[in-house]
């Protein structure tokens, strides 16, 4: 049994609402967070994500009461926090390396916070147990960290942050230290547990796809900065910037130049514009099967949709995901559309992963394009496309993405 | 021969490998039988023999010794001993922790290390003839009160008790300082902020973890302190006067002016006995301690144990 499934009778707790403003950090010279601002709404799952370094354990440790910004404020439901060391602030954390305390058991270092406040041993006890059950250690409870495993130490320092009934969880990379399997299962168990307790979790994390997969919200960092605030959905599919768009998921990023863009008339809804594009990195397109000798016009640029209008000559950076690129030997039927992009090339570096192919396609130009392709089919006699053959790759209108502009 | 191939090859570099061991550390045996073992067993022997008529023993055996141990006055003089060695300890060690702790946290720690090692270079007893030259009758300290017209006479500060727990607080403190500093740097802080975080206040979380975590490096000092201050000689000799008599000075007494041999001997049984008793409680608390920090490699199937 999950440890979740017993939560049901639990706990009328409400988070707080977390609102960062202005938080700047300097370490020295070495800038460590410069002027952010987050608004996390009370019962949320926000993520704080960004390789490391990029200043999202800091901002943790602020919120915590751990360090102090050298300027702006930390507001749980209106009021700063700031000037409250962390023993006075109504918010808790799961540490990275777990800090249980080594000489005191499972039963002790769930008690700990409940017996500094000098409650009443039978409360107490109840209490602990309570907390021990829920994360399934019942069995541990006399045992001292060094006897468990990770994932054991991980459960017990979650129930030690949840005893003290705190308003906001903070997760320092609390899956960091586990094998792949266990950090999945204690993801979900992770997500369940916030849903069903309601607090407001913070999470730090630099890994994207344990943030994609559980977060309401996502706050992308790099260098001390906020690149993108947004769900899961907006940071993969609509990146605000090239950071972004690399730092989450695998893309294709290309600079490009905006030859024209026309109101998109095809469809009358967003996005409404159709922006032509000129992409010196992707080379000449390759003929579409439907082109006959009379229609053939390989000098034709690439097209992509976009929300907002680029004016004419702006320098910007074009990108287009793997799993959105088809990839075939022949050249692709287009079904009459004329928004589709194809290019040729040869492929360079076929990974087989089960479900799964990537291939690593060489152009012309000398750009290597990256290229998923899922295996929806059963493979009779392995797969399709092999190392050094001529292929095709090719993508509507709709699936590749402007970033942003570049200056220049 | 047969039997030879049969034998399994681990077998017998296992066998080999005691073997050598063995042979390399021969040395050091006899060097422990000979400064450690025979001492001991000399003593013990002396103890329980006859006193020889100037000195020496005579090969009688005897539990005269330890009769006269029982005297009230040597047992008023081992409380005094024990007392004076209790007081030093203490203060050493609540000196010691902040220093520690203030090492271990800073960062010219090399520096700070060096300050606490230099006072090795300079011989002890030299150190304790400085100690007299401050706290002399003409010494610095007085000179430095009179002319500051804070006293108008003379201060007796040496020859009694606290001289001699100042002194040996001083000669004391870098051998506490070392392992609790040892103890502090090697201390997780990650756990102190988990306790602020749980909600224990500054002093609480020192007194909650810090304290039970260098557990080990605080029983080494108190043992590092504790023993020579109880068989100390030389700091009562000097600093001391009638009213700290320790059982030290009693020891050499009995060997060089009353010449009652196995008294001595059985004095110093009681002083080795008290350093045997602590040396294992030390190693306890260090294995205890290396039991804690030793990672369990145990792992866990935790998807079995969901599926359950």
């Amino acid at each position: 049994m999950r440890f979740y499934q017993l939560l049901p009778r639990l706990l009328e707790l409400k988070g707080s609402q977390v609102t960062i403003e202005h938080v700047s950090k300097k370490f020295g010279d070495y800038t460590a967070l410069d002027n952010i601002n987050i608004t996390i709404q009370p019962g949320e799952f926000f993520s704080l994500l960004g390789p490391s370094g990029c200043g999202k354990t800091t901002l943790l440790r602020i919120i915590a009461g751990f360090e102090f910004p050298d300027d702006g404020a930390v507001l749980f439901d209106n009021t700063n926090v700031i000037p409250f060391p962390p023993d006075k602030r109504h918010s808790n954390t799961v540490f990275q390396t777990y800090a249980l305390f080594p000489h005191l058991t499972v039963y002790e270092n769930v008690a700990f916070p409940l017996r500094l406040k000098k409650l009443d041993k039978k409360i107490i006890d109840e209490k602990v147990r309570y907390y021990i059950h829920l994360v399934q250690l019942d069995e541990h409870i006399n045992k001292k960290p060094n006897q468990l495993s990770g994932g054991q130490k991980q459960r017990v320092a979650i129930a030690r942050a949840l005893i003290n009934e705190p308003k906001v969880l903070l997760l320092d990379e609390p899956l960091s230290a586990l094998d792949a399997k266990l950090r999945a299962n204690l993801l979900i168990d992770l997500d369940n547990l916030h849903d069903k307790i309601g607090i407001t979790f913070i999470y730090v994390t630099h890994d994207q796809s344990e943030a994609l997969s559980v977060s309401d919200h996502i706050a992308v960092m790099n260098a001390g900065h906020v690149l993108q605030i947004g769900t899961p959905f907006e940071i993969y599919e609509s990146p605000a910037t090239q950071f972004v768009a690399q730092f989450i998921g695998e893309t294709n990023l290309f600079e490009a130049q905006v030859v024209d863009c026309v109101p998109h008339e095809a469809n009358g809804k967003p996005p409404d514009y159709m922006v032509t594009l000129s992409v010196p990195g992707l080379g000449k397109q390759a003929p579409l099967a439907s082109d006959t000798e009379a229609t053939l016009n390989l000098d034709r640029y690439m097209q992509v949709t976009d929300y907002v209008h680029t004016s004419k000559d702006q320098k910007v950076a074009f990108a287009v995901r793997p799993e959105k690129i088809r990839i075939t030997k022949d050249p692709p039927e287009t079904g009459g559309r004329t928004d589709i992009n194809v290019f040729s090339g040869i492929v360079e570096e076929p990974v087989y992963s089960g479900f799964q192919s990537k291939f690593y396609v060489r152009l012309e130009t000398g750009a290597l394009i990256k290229v998923f392709k899922q295996h929806t089919d059963y493979l009779d006699n392995g797969p399709v496309i092999q190392w050094k053959d001529t292929v095709y790759i090719s993508w509507s209108a709709d699936d590749g993405y402007i970033v942003e502009d570049i200056e220049k | 021969m047969k039997n030879e191939d049969v034998k399994p090859p681990a077998a017998s570099y296992k066998s080999q490998r005691i073997n050598q061991g063995a042979l390399y550390s021969w040395p050091m045996g006899v060097w422990f039988i000979i400064f450690f073992i025979a001492p001991i067993v000399i003593i013990t022997i002396y103890s329980f023999l006859k006193k020889g008529l100037y000195g020496g023993v005579e090969p009688i055996f005897s539990f005269r010794a330890y009769e006269q141990m029982s005297n009230p006055k040597y047992g008023i003089l081992v409380i005094r001993t024990l007392r004076i060695a209790v007081i030093s300890t203490l203060i050493t060690i609540l000196l010691a922790l902040p220093c520690g702790y203030a090492m271990a946290r800073s960062k010219n720690q090399t520096l700070l290390l060096f300050l606490v090692i230099i006072p090795f270079w300079t011989n002890s007893l030299i150190r304790i003839f400085a100690w007299m030259s401050i706290l002399n009758n003409d010494g610095i300290l007085n000179q430095i009160l009179l002319s500051l017209h804070i006293t108008k006479n003379y201060i007796q500060f040496l020859y009694n008790q606290g001289t001699v727990i100042l002194v040996s607080i001083y000669m004391y403190l870098p051998y506490a300082i070392l392992p609790i500093f040892t103890s502090i740097d090697k201390f997780d802080f990650s756990l102190l902020e988990a306790a602020r975080d749980l909600g224990a206040n500054k002093p609480q979380s020192m007194f909650k973890v810090l304290i039970p975590g260098i557990k080990s490096g605080i029983i080494t000092a108190v043992i590092f302190t504790f023993i020579p201050v109880f068989g100390a000689y030389t700091v009562p000799l000097l600093v001391g006067g009638k009213d700290s008599y320790m059982l030290g000075n009693i020891i050499v007494d009995e060997v060089q002016k009353t010449r009652n041999w196995p008294l001595a001997a059985a004095f110093s049984m009681v002083i080795t006995l008290a350093s045997i008793i602590g040396i294992l409680w030390i190693s306890r608390a260090n294995t205890s301690d290396a039991k804690m920090k030793a990672v369990s490699t145990k792992e866990e199937n935790y998807v079995t144990e969901a599926q359950k």
